[in-house]
């Protein structure tokens, strides 16, 4: 269970972001997550408000969106959708693919609750 | 929302305080990226190859680096990390052979980072190894998405846990720069394991990645697995800017 450790990174990467803009609080974090990123949505969710707890981010909500498996079939010359265990073309048959999306694991953006609007100027 | 109380007032309501969305698209393991990022500099100016090890725990990590070792250290001037929750058990085994090794110890952690890999190499001297071995902690999910700055990744898969496992754990299958099968000696008694079975599972994670059958008890496949190493040494030498392709998630 990598969860906690990812979450204290991602919350790293948060507060940096507030603290540019002089943020109050942090109330939504948008993260973009695939089947082979290795990473479970809903122990990502538990593991959240642990580590959350007691910064300017404790009440955000967090927004994931699942990215599906996608690859490029180097025989087709296009892409197609996959599995996370079945990553060859499904058109043709051909394991000879590239992996295009499904094991991204990208925080999205934040939104914030600013001190002063002015505050969102370049940091 | 108001920060207050959670009514669902509008932002206005709250005095002069606005809410703003800043877009960021940034990649979670980013840090641990850098770090592995400088760590792979560490090994490319030392001109050491570094392989990572990973399997569920009892797959024969620590045996299969014993039978290398005891071959490799005759030509190879070889170091291991050893990477466990507990103990110094492996790291017991592997300085009974003369060769360099630090225990990396990570509590409760399942996985090793490229931190913990920055921090025990300065217990070695890069400049005097060739290769570096590093034996991740015993789990088939957690260290294959964490970079350490590895050259490449060695994912072994004993017989008696059946061949099916490339198909239930694609995230770190689909690292394995080569696969080996291990216990290839208890192959008799277990039955149902079938080598092609599992290469085949592996094939349909797109992976090119060679497969390597071999015993560490027996000695049997080990010449195979050891040409296999010292030909990544070789073209190591050759291009020293050598990348891992799959060295983390993202």
């Amino acid at each position: 269970m990598h969860e906690l450790s990812l979450c204290r990174s991602l919350l790293r990467q948060i507060l940096e972001v507030a603290e540019q803009h002089r943020a109050l609080a942090v109330t939504l974090v948008r993260l973009r997550m695939g089947p082979l990123s290795g990473v479970e949505a809903e122990l990502l969710k538990t593991a959240f408000p642990l580590a959350a707890a007691g910064t300017i981010a404790e009440s955000a909500e967090l927004d994931l969106t699942a990215t599906c498996v996608e690859v490029y079939c180097e025989n087709c010359w296009k892409n197609c959708r996959a599995g996370p265990n079945q990553l060859c073309c499904a058109r043709c048959g051909s394991c000879v693919t590239q992996l295009v999306s499904g094991d991204e694991l990208i925080l999205d953006s934040v939104e914030l609750t600013l001190d002063q609007p002015s505050a969102l100027q370049n940091p | 929302m108001c920060v207050d109380c959670g009514c669902s007032g509008p932002p206005e309501m709250s005095g002069p305080q606005k809410t703003a969305s800043v877009s960021l698209l940034q990649n979670l393991h980013q840090q641990n990226q850098n770090l592995a990022a400088h760590n792979r500099e560490h090994f490319r100016s030392a001109g050491t190859l570094v392989l990572n090890l990973m399997s569920s725990p009892g797959a024969g990590k620590t045996a299969l680096l014993e039978a290398t070792l005891r071959t490799l250290q005759k030509t190879c001037r070889c170091a291991v990390l050893e990477g466990d929750l507990e103990t110094e058990l492996d790291a017991q085994r592997i300085r009974a052979l003369n060769i360099p090794v630090i225990q990396i110890t990570t509590g409760s952690a399942c996985h090793l980072d490229a931190q913990l890999v920055h921090k025990a190499l300065h217990g070695l001297d890069l400049a005097e190894i060739d290769i570096l071995f590093i034996e991740n902690v015993g789990n088939l999910v957690c260290p294959a998405s964490f970079d350490l700055g590895q050259h490449l990744n060695i994912v072994l898969l004993s017989v008696t846990e059946g061949d099916d496992k490339p198909a239930k754990y694609p995230v770190m299958f689909r690292t394995a720069d080569l696969l080996v099968i291990s216990k290839l000696d208890l192959l008799p008694y277990v039955g149902d394991f079938r080598v092609d079975r599992a290469e085949n599972f592996l094939r349909t994670l797109a992976s090119r990645a060679p497969v390597i059958s071999l015993s560490a008890r027996s000695g049997a496949g080990l010449d195979e697995w050891l040409v296999w190493v010292h030909t990544q040494k070789a073209e190591s030498s050759v291009n020293k800017d050598m990348t891992v392709e799959h060295g983390g998630a993202g």
